[in-house]
């Protein structure tokens, strides 16, 4: 299995989840996700290689819905439980740079 | 093919297409909310297009139906599929994930034909959700550089797409633009989506590499927002220059996203792969597998339509045409082959009907208004040499003015004197009577003499003869 | 403690009034609320109106459902039409959905009053209720000890005469251990069994809604209300759900129960001294106690804690400040996202959101949760076996009794150990309850579990009445 997992890989985690941690919280996940990615590891000596992976616990298929419409949401009620609203749309802040 | 595109230096151009397509659904991809284009914002949505806390998808059947026909159409194998989790976070998406097809896509291994039999591979077909649409407000340019704010309506999140993905087996920017052409009259002819690329309907990224022959191909760009099938052509010719003027004075190419700007007619960095997001695919557990049956798969084979090859290969074998030429490609693409087949089993003479159709019916849609009888006594009289062409054309626009009618009447009421065969022989005699100095040079083998003794005739008759029918009256007398 | 059934069968005879009962529930709110917190909203208004209009319908002469005037109380991740529903974080707090989670509709449409919201661990992520953002729910048993979690509220309410039936949700044992540590009834059914639409996602391959209740009879009631194919659930089971009070009277004569003979170890004695004494009451009534081995068990709180903690991290992708919830304003979108979970999200959420971000994240994906999805099927295989020789297992529900307030906060791993025989049955989405059997060492509350494969619930129920019987 993998190295111990490092402070640097924790902050381009929380980058990825967007969660802003400070260096004091980065330190702390850091050493919990190592005990816990430590206590992980007993998996490491099961041989799995001819396991099939088990995705969903009752297998079912072909679950299909007819191609009718139903009525939209309320557009006021929506947009009244939104932080931000204009115009009938939701507003956010500007997107600086292409970050994705 | 057309050589201008031709890099220089011996450099080869690899293009592949990522073309996302929406179908032609009443409801979303996940949920009972209506795909439709064009309403107020955010009035079709509901608790799975919005990714409300709570709220789960559940496959729209009509969608899996119309991605197999494009499947199908494309000559893909239908397999049974599972869908993923894409995540990444961006305002128009409201889940932060976009559910799409990853390891196992519904269609796999097709290809298309291009004119020329040009086959391009067909790597895959799969069913995905579109996201919401951003305006960007306030700075300079509206564009999402620079602005003060976004707006979000999430009317076109959840509609239905499928992305098709091209092997990169293009070569050249005519090739590609023809590509994007065939695709969507597949489309259309399959009635699986609108193909719109005014409205969104139908997007193409492009993927564009240089290499020289004989080695492995070059690091490649995708150009994003190419909306026209001309820019398509103008993007890539662009992009290719780029990368070679780039290549040529030294310089590498990164793997980067461009955008087509088309008033500049430039492609820019968007974002390069250093940057991109790790978006942890996993199986969406939302979903079960999709195990399409055998006969329901047969059914939709069975029930698709004849494609536009096809179509344009049986026009061009009925009138004498070229199957990769203007009129069957033309014809075919609007729908109006049927009418032309209609036209001939009226009797109407096969090739004048469709050049016909071709040149005069653009805005007739595929039923078009005037009587195929009526085409088809036309292109008679003109045959039989009744009227010239170029009355034959007046004619023509009369018919389709009047939404059809006699026209026979019409060429009298024209003064169009229909005039026999016979009747310009005796000319034709009594213009060698007159022209006996031209008949001579004419008859020893000099072809410029013709144009005194069919000018000859053409005066007589006060331009009502036919030259076609004054030039094989001439021949035939030279030769017996 | 007034049985459910009855509740409805006296309030559907004319015998009591709806707006009777629940008035009788609303002072027992009031008197004991304040220290249990159970709820993060009583909606006593609400409440009052349902119960007057169910009085009325009842004296029209209306066909009333099989809940009617029977006060429920809601665990606060289902979602409730125009009512608060916040899951216990801070990043919901406020937010009114504009639709019912189907197990709501359902329980409306049989007749039950909804009295409020239960408290429960931030996104139901805990075994204690400590880690809701709105303070903890109290052991009704003795204040000074956590309910369990994540449910503990909705396991509070009923255990604490709030309401007479409540529902949970149990992702890995979420319903079982507060039941257990609150000395109820509660059941996980049968992933599939019951719809998940409306339930705010946690883990979406584990997640299943249940009941808590007094005793056996009145959980088996309230399943057969919730349960049942529902087509907005692409993963509920399409069939007609299993009729569960009608065996509760069947005894075990003939059963064959599994005793697991590799039971992780770190069981409290007290806790296992009344497990066998549920061996010898089901063997006295005449059941078979079979051995039975599970050799992956020991593998499950790893699995579990891969799996779950990924599928969460992107079911917790969309609490992002743009459409609903809240919002910390920042200049630019990706400032305003950070701050936004940032202070939206409690220590737990984050920590399980970033291990589950880590274990999908490229080049660690095979490692962690392509492993752990492989050891769930060794886990399910193991299962399959032993339910060939037996009808049922039984093991411990909790490895302990209530625990003090802050025992285990320091220690993520201490806390998720709690769970490790509850777990099992949530990866191998089968059914299993806990039933209150005895007390232990400092007189709190033990539960047993009663273990059963997909859709043996009846099996299930039977066990589980045969032990209340002999309790
Ligand atoms: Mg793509
Ligand atoms: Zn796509």
């Amino acid at each position: 299995m993998a190295e111990k997992i490092s402070q640097e890989t924790v902050i381009k985690v929380s980058r990825l989840a967007r969660l802003s941690l400070t260096s004091d919280e980065a330190e702390k996940m850091t050493s919990q996700l190592a005990g816990m990615l430590e206590h992980f590891r007993d998996i490491d000596a099961l041989d799995l290689a001819d396991v099939e992976p088990m995705t969903q616990p009752y297998p079912l298929k072909n679950v299909l819905r007819e191609d009718v419409v139903a009525p939209s949401l309320d557009r006021d009620e929506v947009l009244g439980q939104a932080p931000a609203a204009e115009s009938g749309r939701f507003r956010v802040p500007p997107t600086i740079g292409f970050d994705v | 093919m057309s050589e201008v595109e031709a890099l220089p230096n011996g450099w080869q151009l690899i293009v592949g297409l990522e073309v996302h397509v929406e179908l032609a659904t009443k409801t979303k991809m996940f949920s009972a909310s209506a795909n439709r284009f064009g309403d107020e914002p955010n009035t079709n949505i509901d608790p799975v297009t919005l990714g409300l806390p709570g709220a789960l998808p559940v496959l729209n059947q009509h969608a899996i139906e119309l991605a197999m026909r494009i499947g199908l159409a494309l000559n893909c194998k239908v397999q049974p599929c599972t869908f993923h989790r894409k995540n990444y976070f961006y305002p128009d998406l409201p889940k932060a994930y976009q559910i799409t097809q990853y390891d196992h896509p519904l269609n796999v291994d097709g290809f298309l034909m291009l004119p020329g039999d040009v086959r391009i591979g067909v790597e895959r077909a799969h069913l995905e959700e579109d996201t919401g649409k951003s305006t960007h407000f306030g700075g300079s340019s509206g564009r999402i550089h620079g602005s003060d704010y976004s707006l979000l309506d999430y009317n076109r999140a959840g509609v239905p797409l499928v992305e098709i993905v091209s092997r990169p087996d293009i070569r050249t920017s005519e090739q590609a633009r023809q590509y994007v052409a065939e695709l969507r009259s597949i489309l259309l002819a399959v009635a699986a989506s609108d193909a719109k690329m005014e409205e969104g309907s139908m997007r193409c990224d492009v993927n564009v590499s240089v290499h020289k022959p004989g080695t492995p191909f070059g690091t490649r760009c995708e150009i994003k927002n190419v909306n026209s099938i001309r820019s398509v052509g103008r993007a890539i010719d662009y992009e290719s220059r780029r990368q070679v003027d780039l290549l040529e004075s030294g310089g590498t190419i990164r793997q980067e996203t461009r955008h087509w700007d088309d008033s500049t007619g430039r492609t820019e960095t968007l974002r390069t792969k250093e940057d991109a997001d790790d978006y942890r695919y996993f199986l969406e557990p939302d979903l079960v597998p999709l195990v399409p049956d055998p006969a329901w798969i047969e059914a939709v084979r069975a029930a698709l339509p004849v494609l536009p090859a096809a179509r344009r290969k049986a026009l061009a074998e009925l009138c004498g045409v070229d199957k990769d030429g203007e009129s069957a490609l033309v014809v075919v693409e609007r729908g109006q082959d049927d009418y032309v087949r209609a036209v001939i089993s009226a009797g109407g003479d096969a090739r004048r009907a469709v050049i016909y159709v071709q040149q005069a019916f653009a805005e007739q849609g595929s039923a078009p208004k005037v009587p195929a009888k009526d085409l088809a006594a036309l292109t008679i009289l003109e045959r039989d040499a009744k009227v010239t062409s170029t009355q034959a054309k007046t004619l023509l626009a009369d018919l389709i003015e009047a939404g059809g009618g006699d026209v026979v009447a019409m060429a009298a009421k024209r003064g169009f004197e229909t005039l026999d065969t016979s009747a310009v022989e005796a000319m034709v005699d009594a213009a060698i009577a007159a022209e006996p100095g031209a008949w001579k040079k004419y008859c020893d083998g000099e072809e410029k003499a013709l144009g005194a003794l069919v000018g000859a005739v053409m005066k007589s008759s006060k331009g009502k003869a036919d030259g076609k029918i004054i030039t094989a009256l001439l021949q035939a007398k030279k030769s017996s | 403690m007034q049985k459910l059934v009855e509740i409805a069968s006296n309030v559907s005879n004319g015998t009591l009034s709806a707006s009777a009962v629940v008035e009788q529930y609303l002072a027992q709110i009031s008197a004991r609320e304040p220290e249990i917190h159970a709820f993060n909203l009583v909606t006593a208004d609400q409440a009052r109106l349902d119960a007057a209009k169910i009085d009325i319908d009842i004296k029209a002469g209306k066909e009333v459902g099989a809940l009617a005037g029977v006060p429920i109380a809601l665990k606060d991740n289902m979602c409730t039409r125009g009512v608060e529903t916040t899951c216990s974080s801070k990043i919901l707090q406020g937010w009114k959905p504009p639709y019912d989670a189907t197990v709501v509709t359902k329980l409306r449409a049989a007749g039950a009053v909804i009295v409020g919201k239960t408290n429960l661990d931030e996104f139901a992520m805990g075994s204690s209720t400590e880690n809701s953002a709105f303070g903890p729910t109290r052991n009704p048993h003795d204040i000074s000890r956590v309910p369990g979690g994540s449910s503990g509220g909705s396991a509070a309410a009923v255990s604490a005469g709030f309401a007479a039936a409540s529902l949970g949700s149990d992702t890995g044992g979420s319903i079982r251990q507060p039941a257990a540590l609150c000395g109820v009834v509660g059941v996980k059914p049968t992933y599939g069994l019951v719809s998940r639409y409306g339930l705010v996602a946690f883990a979406s391959s584990l997640d299943q809604i249940g009941p808590f209740t007094n005793d056996v009879r009145d959980a088996a009631t309230l399943l057969e209300v919730i349960s049942g194919h529902d087509p907005m659930d692409s993963t509920s089971i399409p069939q007609p759900a299993p009729s569960l009070v009608s065996v509760l009277d069947q005894g075990v004569k003939g059963m064959r129960i599994g005793r697991v003979t590799d039971l992780p170890e770190g069981c409290e004695t007290d806790v296992l001294e009344r497990l066998e004494a549920a061996f010898d009451a089901l063997r006295s009534a005449g059941a078979t106690i079979v051995d039975v081995e599970l050799p992956s068990l020991q593998y499950c709180l790893t699995a579990y804690y891969l799996i779950a903690p990924a599928e969460a991290s992107s079911n917790l992708a969309r609490y992002d400040g743009v459409r609903y919830g809240n919002r910390v304003d920042a200049a630019d979108l990706n400032a305003m996202y950070a701050a936004t979970r940032e202070a939206g999200f409690g220590e737990e959420v984050k920590r399980r959101i970033m291990l589950g971000t880590y274990a999908l994240s490229a080049g660690y994906y095979d490692a962690y949760y392509g492993k752990a999805l492989k050891v769930r099927r060794l886990i399910s295989d193991d299962f399959a076996r032993a339910y060939k020789d037996v009808d049922t297992i039984l093991t411990p529900t909790s490895p302990s009794t209530a625990f003090k307030f802050g025992s285990k906060t320091e220690n993520p791993l201490a806390m998720y150990l709690c769970d490790v025989f509850t777990i099992p049955t949530n990866l191998a989405g089968h059914p299993a309850m806990s039933v209150p059997f005895g007390v232990g060492l400092d007189s709190m509350p033990v539960g047993v579990q009663v273990l059963a494969s997909t859709l043996g619930e009846q099996a299930m129920f039977k066990v589980a009445a045969e032990l209340e019987r002999a309790s």
